[in-house]
């Protein structure tokens, strides 16, 4: 699975790293959901942290798409509600 | 559906959205192209924007740098002369000092890292547009109808998705540097008003300079005093000085004894 962290590029997980980032992407979607800045900063961070230390880098011409993307790690929660706020423009 | 999830849909639906409006495929080739070698342009003009202004805030550092070791010199100067009220003076201007030059190398880190990120983003995009470039002329040399909007969709979407993160990283970084920019407008205002330089004259000037000025003066002319003194003394205290001593002191020796 390719994940895009915004800002940093792409790597790829294989599919025990995929399962261990669905769990963190939880714990994320759970502060952002809350609103709670502070859990939101360390649940990215251990996202942001995992991709970076058990992914490998996709080559810089690749043109594959990302199959799920992570906000800038260092996002503020305010950036993140704005970025999932443009689902309802484009998608609606 | 978790947040990672959502922001690729995105990032998806904006690349579907410009795709849906091509009624050729391979007009929508062509198009994103020139819109990739544009948003190019733009990220090496946004690394060179952020270099100009962390380039600036190192000249700051360094004119704030040089008026504190200036500071230090006056504390020290001042001490020497036993005016610890003005050493004082001089080390609390220091300390205000210090502190923007902490906060300067704040927005300096800030900018480097900018500027390190968008040199990536760009030679990651580089990379990508040359590879779609390729990917194009593929395509179009192969083109049956069915075929090409398949592999036009795939190669879109990746290079779209590139360009939506590219193009928020020099958002990003715009807005780091507009905020910048405007504290370091003022910083700049600030130096050039003379406010934190060597002004020994006016109220609103460094009056510790202006004080130590005269204490030098004041000590230069207690040193010519002495010499003066010692001048027209001499008559009276050479004989004494010189009573031990051979050679030339044997002449005045006869008067002396007198």
């Amino acid at each position: 699975m390719i994940v895009r962290i915004l800002g940093e590029g792409q790597f790829e997980l294989d599919k025990a790293q995929a399962e261990r980032l669905a769990v963190l992407d939880a714990e994320l979607t759970a502060t952002v959901d809350r609103g709670d800045e502070t859990a939101f900063k360390a649940a990215l961070a251990a996202a942001v942290a995992a991709v970076r230390s058990t992914g490998s880098a996709v080559p810089d011409d690749s043109l594959a798409a990302s199959e799920v993307i992570l906000p800038s790690p260092d996002a503020s929660l305010d950036e993140v509600h704005k970025l999932l706020a443009q689902d309802g423009i484009t998608l609606g | 559906m978790g947040v990672m999830k959502r922001v690729s849909l995105i990032f998806r639906a904006k690349a579907n959205k410009a795709l849906d409006k091509m009624e050729d495929p391979r007009e929508t080739l062509d198009y994103s192209y020139q819109q990739q070698v544009e948003m190019l342009t733009r990220v090496r003009r946004g690394v060179a924007d952020v270099a100009t202004s962390r380039k600036r805030v190192e000249l700051q550092m360094n004119q704030l740098q040089k008026e504190s070791d200036r500071r230090e010199n006056q504390a020290r100067t001042a001490l020497g002369q036993g005016r610890e009220d003005l050493a004082r003076s001089a080390l609390q201007q220091k300390a205000s000092l210090q502190g923007q030059l902490n906060d300067l190398q704040g927005q300096y880190s800030s900018l480097q890292e900018q500027e390190e990120k968008l040199t990536l983003a760009s030679q990651r995009l580089d990379a990508k547009v040359q590879a779609f470039r390729t990917r194009k002329e593929t395509i179009k040399a192969t083109y049956t109808a069915a075929e090409a909007q398949t592999r036009i969709n795939e190669a879109f979407s990746g290079i779209s998705e590139e360009m939506g993160d590219v193009g928020m990283a020099i958002q990003r970084a715009e807005d780091k540097t507009a905020e910048m920019q405007a504290r370091s407008g003022a910083l700049d205002e600030l130096l050039a008003s003379g406010a934190l330089e060597d002004h020994v004259s006016g109220s609103g000037g460094d009056y510790i300079q202006a004080e130590l000025d005269k204490l030098s003066i004041g000590s230069g002319v207690d040193d010519d005093l002495a010499r003066l003194k010692g001048e027209i003394g001499g008559a009276e205290a050479t004989p004494q000085i010189e009573a031990g001593s051979n050679g030339s002191a044997a002449a005045t020796e006869p008067q002396d004894d007198r």
